[in-house]
């Protein structure tokens, strides 16, 4: 596992002027209630991550946070400003990446950042020496004047993490930074947000519904799902929170009625999950005994095992033990 | 207002135009295409029409309309008469489109015309198309009028037959008509490609959320956009009024103070179009919907405006929509500027109303504007 908070004290929820406060808040659209009765806070220079499915009510939060969106009832601190009275002040100490990627592909890197620095009021001076500096911890510096459209997608992802620190803010919000890249730009990007965090004492709020990006980025894990807040840890405590030490991947030929029934039945096993198709994750506290019982078992039900593998808890357990079914 | 924000959306806009010199392109060639095609096609005199002619006199007044239609033939063509035997080889004929008319002469139409007594000669008209039917009827009665008088004029050719004929480009009068309403259709498309679909295309993408998470207001949000898009569209305005002018035969235009007034009428219709289309999508979020209603509003606002069609033959309906139109203020105000020769003070009463219009429009368009998404 890697370790997140790199050798930092991992900062307590609630101690002295957390950076983001969320009190109660609720959010609902017509008969729909998106974001139900969700109370956290984010301690000043720690990173938090929302983990949840697509449709859990991340977005619709962070974009309450960011003053996007008004709130139905609760309240919302962030740097000390309540988002719904006094909006500006709030704006000023956040930066916000948006999950769609929103720099123009027809204008320069450095005339996308200079443009949103002039939206947040920053003077000429500051600007030039702002920009620059964001440029070369981005590793763009080389490409200020290229036209975004021209950039990779990891290269544009990294402008648009500059342009959401133009104006020097405290906490810096992003909407699922990574969907849609490769797996070599999403490592790439991940190195940013570090550098960013390290290089500028950021708050960093995140959302996303990888687990490994959960897991490699973020402090403390807020689970949510279906609008409501499930679990909210280290990932170190989310996954000691999950009875089993390992769990076991298999995939089965057919899928008779009662299997899942059947499966928790067997000796050791914690939980047992389909993944789609035949194919199940079962955590267990014994691998060995456990995998012994399931190859008899399925021999006995005339059901032919295709795969079997044993492997480490991870998040995605945690996920599906607090919520009752997979992420994915 | 912060103007340095407001700036700052004027830049970003203005960067990518500049950077697309194909959409300004584009957003003029399309009214251009209707200048010379439409300018072309209309107000063009009809010629080589057919008409039978069924002659059951045969006396001396007979003989002279047949003698006058077949001058109209000589003259540019615009006639062509065809003797038929019968009447009704000749209404056949007219029903099966061979010919699009058909004059029957009468027995006895010279003696009555020597008698002075009111004779009468019937015309057969395809009347499922007007403008064909109205032109051939004036030919006919203008031919006949003539024929029937006992001492005609000493030429044949009547004074406004002539004169038509000698008309060196029959066509520019209604280029000329035209491109008043051509220069507004192409503010109009400004308005509508260079605000409205890119506001919501802009929407759409999320970039509206990375403005809306600055301390911009929605004032200077909205101001910002309708005056890029007024930028935008005045360039374009003002060269497709150029090019139309002097493509027309409009010289008077390139006098300074008409250019003067020119730039001035341009910004305040493009302010108008550009605050009505804003007014329009400020609360919608698809990029189809401003890409449909164009073609209604098009036809609900353009054509009742006298840019194609003078306002006076309009029902009273249409005129109410006439008067609230700034369609109408902009095409009289370049009516007058490039083809009346009027002094431009006349130009006053368009510019006030397109003025209060266009402020209108601001404050309804902040108004709707909304701040959260």
């Amino acid at each position: 596992m890697t370790a997140p908070s790199q050798g930092r004290p991992a900062p307590r929820p609630g101690v002295a002027d957390p950076a983001i406060v969320v009190e109660h808040v609720v959010k609902e659209y017509g008969q729909l209630t998106a974001v139900n009765d969700v109370s956290f806070s984010v301690a000043a220079g720690e990173t938090l991550g929302l983990l949840g499915p697509n449709g859990a009510g991340k977005s619709t939060l962070i974009r309450m946070m960011t003053t996007l969106v008004p709130i139905t009832s609760g309240r919302v601190l962030v740097g000390g400003h309540d988002v719904a009275r006094e909006p500006d002040a709030a704006r000023l100490k956040i930066g916000v990446i948006p999950q769609a990627m929103t720099t123009d592909t027809d204008l320069s890197i450095e005339e996308n950042l200079d443009i949103y620095a002039k939206l947040y009021g920053v003077q000429k001076e500051e600007r030039h020496r702002s920009i620059a500096e964001l440029l070369e911890l981005v590793h763009l510096a080389d490409r200020r004047k290229s036209l975004v459209g021209t950039l990779s997608g990891g290269m544009r992802r990294r402008a648009e993490l500059a342009r959401g620190l133009v104006h020097s803010p405290d906490i810096l919000f992003l909407d699922e930074p990574t969907t849609g890249l490769d797996p070599v730009s999403r490592a790439d990007v991940w190195e940013m947000i570090t550098r960013l965090r390290q290089a500028r004492g950021l708050t960093v709020l995140i959302t996303t519904h990888y687990m490994d990006e959960a897991d490699r980025l973020c402090d403390r894990i807020a689970i949510v799902d279906k609008g409501k807040l499930v679990a909210l840890d280290t990932p170190r405590a989310l996954k000691d929170a999950v009875p089993g030490a390992t769990a076991i991947e298999l995939s089965v030929d057919r899928t008779p009625d009662d299997w899942e029934e059947e499966l928790l039945a067997l000796d050791g096993v914690e939980s047992a999950h389909a993944l789609g198709g035949n194919t199940w994750r079962l955590v267990v506290d014994d691998a060995g005994g456990s995998a012994t019982a399931l190859v008899s078992h399925a021999q006995k039900r005339g059901v032919a095992l295709q795969s079997l593998s044993v492997t480490s808890t991870t998040l995605d357990d945690v996920f599906a033990h607090y919520t009752g079914h997979a992420l994915r | 207002m912060n103007w340095q924000r407001v700036s700052a959306i004027i830049e970003r806009e203005l960067r990518k135009f500049m950077r697309t010199p194909m959409l300004l392109f584009m957003t003029l060639l399309m009214p251009l295409l209707q200048l010379f095609v439409l300018g072309n096609a209309f107000g063009g005199r009809a010629t080589h029409l057919t008409l039978a002619v069924v002659d059951e006199d045969g006396g001396p007044a007979a003989r002279r309309v047949r003698e006058a239609l077949y001058a109209l033939e000589t003259n540019g063509d615009m006639l062509r008469p065809i003797v038929y035997e019968s009447e009704q080889l000749a209404a056949d004929d007219v029903r099966h489109g061979v010919v699009q008319g058909a004059l029957v002469i009468p027995a006895q139409f010279s003696r009555r015309v020597y008698a002075g007594e009111r004779p009468h000669v019937g015309l057969l008209l395809d009347n499922t198309d007007n403008v064909l039917s109205a032109t051939l009827r004036s030919y006919t009665a203008g031919a006949v009028q003539r024929a029937s008088r006992e001492h005609p004029t000493a030429s044949r050719v009547s004074p406004t037959v002539s004169l038509d004929a000698v008309e060196l480009y029959p066509y520019v009068p209604y280029m000329r008509y035209m491109l008043p309403g051509v220069i507004s259709l192409g503010l109009f498309m400004s308005a509508m490609i260079g605000g409205a679909i890119l506001y919501l295309d802009d929407k759409q993408r999320g970039v509206h959320e990375g403005y809306l998470v600055t301390p911009i207001t929605k004032a200077e949000l909205v101001i910002a956009q309708i005056a890029s898009g007024t930028i935008k569209a005045t360039v374009g305005g003002v060269l497709l009024a150029l090019i139309g002018a002097l493509s027309a035969g409009a010289t008077s235009i390139l006098e300074p103070a008409r250019l003067v007034a020119l730039l001035v009428l341009v910004v305040l219709v493009s302010i108008a179009f550009m605050a009505m289309t804003s007014c329009i999508v400020a609360r919608m979020n698809n990029p189809i919907m401003p890409r449909a209603i164009f073609g209604m509003l098009n036809t609900l606002l353009y054509f009742p405006s006298g840019a194609v069609y003078p306002t006076q033959g309009l029902p009273g309906w249409l005129r109410v929509i006439a008067r609230i139109d700034p369609f109408t203020y902009s095409v009289h105000a370049l009516r007058v500027l490039l083809l009346k020769g009027a002094a431009v003070s006349v130009l006053l009463p368009d510019l006030l109303f397109l003025a209060g219009f266009a402020g209108v429009m601001v404050t309804g368009s902040v108004l709707l504007f909304r701040r959260t998404l």
